[in-house]
């Protein structure tokens, strides 16, 4: 039983190419869509294929999909290229739209009013000496009502910042001087001694980094501060790439760590662009966390974890249902951490419905809109 | 043994276990393939079940390793029988008492005699007459995964003091994710990748008649119609096809013959775990139950 039963391979060397040519194809085309589908995957699905019957679809399909896909959010990619590779159907609707709008959104700097004519060009008007603008003043200015320049600048130094992640004990031991009897290396050293009881040697706790969520509202009303608070997120996933999970929530909830992983800070900034369908959308904020808190959250990914929430708290929805689904995740994380980009600004009060219905179940709530606010709260999540 | 995706269906449904195409397909793949099969899904869907049921079809013994954070080598693969390695010491150290090659004696306490094996050193030796379950990996730390990538693609460990340790013939591995974090693309890449889906309404009523032998079709059939409703609620914890089995089992003990309001809301317990939901189900749920379950 161990050897695989081979009795489908084609028998003429050139059909057989002839699928090795298509499956590459497909395998590039669902590349293209964001499935991980490489070449070792690809040689999988060609042992897979020479399994089942070529000529049945369903069979066909199973051994692909097993084969090639490797999380549920890969389904939805993967059936629309199969459909058009192997049944001859075409591509889904949502595969012709053009990506270009959305990555806009999200090229450096299109955040602002006057995002056709920027890149800092010195010929537009723009002193260069706007450019060399005291960085300590720079921290303290509002993200928005920055020039391309000090925008850039402000980007240099988001990307700087390394947000410490806060450490909690683990379950794993370390020699050490604990109290714990380490047995293993004990006894070791008592076998090389001719079994003669030596000393006890001890270990401690090892400690691990907690877990960092951010949720972040990219919705219309949020869509000024979104550009900073993604750059945020991804100084947060260069520092503890394992432990940090990023989504963005508008009217519905798209993870973004994966994008975010890319090193360079635009690359990932785009990357992140053409992930997300639902750019200056409206706020289903208690619905997203909701879906968060199904998908993710409960399982593990906040339990313990320090949870940082980025919205204004413009709730288009059910307010009860945020406060509901606050109140759970407050349950489950360590530390509930909310910016409000407007917690910053003078005669701020928490007045949005969203805001009152979610304010009982945070721990710390913040403002975000300066390089300074976003170092105060990456010391937060340090000390957490 | 298998040549077809039906027949490992065919094999599976004979010692109770009901397979989609999909759990067929990629359960063929796995045996045909000697892949370890990747199953993610809520929770209480079977992925557990599905591993007892391949160990049942492949004349196999199930092997599991239930993963927990800070779970080790140790406590997986192998640890040395320490007490036995001191006797051993000891009882040559008398015999022999003026030996000089202390390298030798010291050579022979690492022998595999003196080796306890957990279960992945269980499985790599049965000879191909195991499934080894590694039961929510998404448990164990990275450490442990890095540990288990050797295991999965060369099908053998090594233990430093002794060698490589390769298995004959490799044994089914079956791995299952809860999906609390994500699992490192290493580990995934070797391995077959299968999303364990709840059952239709028919195969869940069949399951259902399965593993509860004393259920009428009738019962049967109306706690997975309200069962599946209960799904679609989005609910904390949404019952999976352990808890249909479980709600039936309760219904019977209580004397029910079918599911209406008293008794469900009696055996409520055994189908729905969260207070939020309790509450949401006699109030959305239980009122409608006659119309839903006359459909």
């Amino acid at each position: 039983m161990n050897a695989p039963p081979v009795n489908a391979s084609p028998a003429n060397p050139a059909a057989e190419s002839a699928i090795v040519t298509l499956l590459a194809g497909f395998a590039r085309a669902l590349r293209a869509d964001g499935v991980a589908a490489d070449q070792g995957r690809v040689a999988a699905c060609l042992t897979a294929l020479a399994l089942v019957d070529p000529a049945d679809a369903d069979a066909v399909y199973w051994a692909a999909r097993v084969t090639l896909c490797s999380e549920p959010d890969d389904f939805a990619r993967f059936d629309p290229v199969f459909a058009a590779w192997f049944l001859g159907r075409a591509a889904a609707p949502n595969r012709q739209q053009p990506p270009a709008r959305k990555a806009a959104l999200l090229t450096p700097g299109a955040a602002r009013p006057h995002a056709a004519d920027d890149d800092a060009d010195p010929a537009d008007g723009e002193p260069l000496a706007a450019a060399a603008a005291d960085a300590e003043v720079l921290r303290h200015r509002d993200v928005t009502e920055l020039s391309p320049a000090e925008r850039a600048e402000v980007n240099q130094m988001i990307a700087l910042l390394k947000p410490r992640m806060a450490r909690r004990r683990s379950a794993r031991h370390a020699p050490g001087d604990g109290r714990r009897l380490d047995v293993a290396r004990t006894v070791r050293a008592m076998l090389r001694d001719g079994g003669e009881p030596g000393h006890l040697v001890r270990q401690r706790r090892r400690e691990k980094t907690r877990r960092l969520v951010l949720l972040l509202d990219i919705s219309g009303s949020m869509s000024p501060y979104a550009e900073v608070l993604i750059r945020f997120a991804h100084a947060a996933v260069r520092a503890a790439p394992q432990t940090t999970e990023v989504f963005t929530v508008s009217t519905r909830l798209t993870r973004v760590t994966r994008p975010l992983r890319l090193r360079d800070p635009d690359l990932a900034l785009q990357a992140a662009g053409t992930a997300v369908p639902d750019w200056s959308g409206g706020t289903r904020l208690g619905e997203s966390l909701q879906a968060f808190l199904d998908r993710w959250g409960q399982r593990g990914t906040a339990r313990g974890a320090v949870v940082v929430i980025a919205s204004d708290g413009w709730e288009r929805g059910d307010a009860a249902l945020l406060g509901e689904q606050m109140r759970r995740l407050s349950y489950l994380a360590r530390r509930v951490v909310w910016i409000n980009p407007h917690r910053g600004k003078a005669g701020y009060a928490p007045i949005t419905a969203g805001m009152i219905a979610a304010l009982p179940a945070i721990d710390d709530l913040v403002a975000g809109h300066t390089v300074d606010a976003l170092t105060q709260v990456a010391d937060l999540i340090a000390r957490a | 043994m298998f040549t077809d995706p039906s027949q490992v269906a065919d094999a599976l449904t004979a010692v109770g276990y009901l397979p989609d195409l999909g759990v067929a397909t990629a359960a063929y793949l796995a045996i045909g393939m000697r892949r370890p099969l990747f199953l993610e899904g809520d929770p209480g869907v079977g992925k557990t079940a599905l591993a007892s049921a391949l160990a049942q079809i492949t004349d196999s013994e199930l092997i599991r390793l239930q993963c927990y954070e800070g779970i080790d080598v140790s406590q997986a693969l192998y640890d040395w029988n320490f007490p036995r390695q001191i006797l051993h010491l000891r009882a040559a150290g008398d015999s022999t008492a003026d030996t000089a090659d202390t390298t030798k004696l010291e050579a022979s306490l690492y022998q595999r005699e003196f080796l306890i094996a957990g279960p992945v050193l269980r499985a790599l030796e049965s000879s191909g007459r195991a499934v080894l379950l590694i039961d929510e990996i998404d448990r164990a730390d990275d450490e442990f995964e890095a540990f288990l990538l050797e295991m999965l693609a060369d099908d053998a460990v090594t233990i430093p003091e002794l060698g490589t340790i390769r298995a004959q013939v490799p044994p089914l591995v079956v791995l299952t994710s809860n999906r609390t974090r994500e699992v490192h693309d290493a580990l995934k890449r070797r391995c077959l990748y299968h999303w364990v889906e709840h059952p239709d309404l028919e195969r869940e009523v069949d399951i259902i008649r399965r593993r509860v032998p004393g259920a009428a079709a009738a019962i049967a059939r109306q706690v997975a119609l309200v069962v599946r409703r209960l799904r679609e609620l989005g609910l904390v914890k949404p019952p999976g096809v352990a808890e249909s089995i479980d709600w039936t089992q309760a219904l019977l003990m209580v004397g029910a013959d079918r599911l209406d309001g008293p008794a469900a809301t009696a055996t409520l317990g055994a189908a729905v775990k969260y207070r939020e939901d309790e509450l949401r189900v006699r109030r959305e749920v239980l009122p409608d139950l006659e119309a839903l379950l006359s459909q």
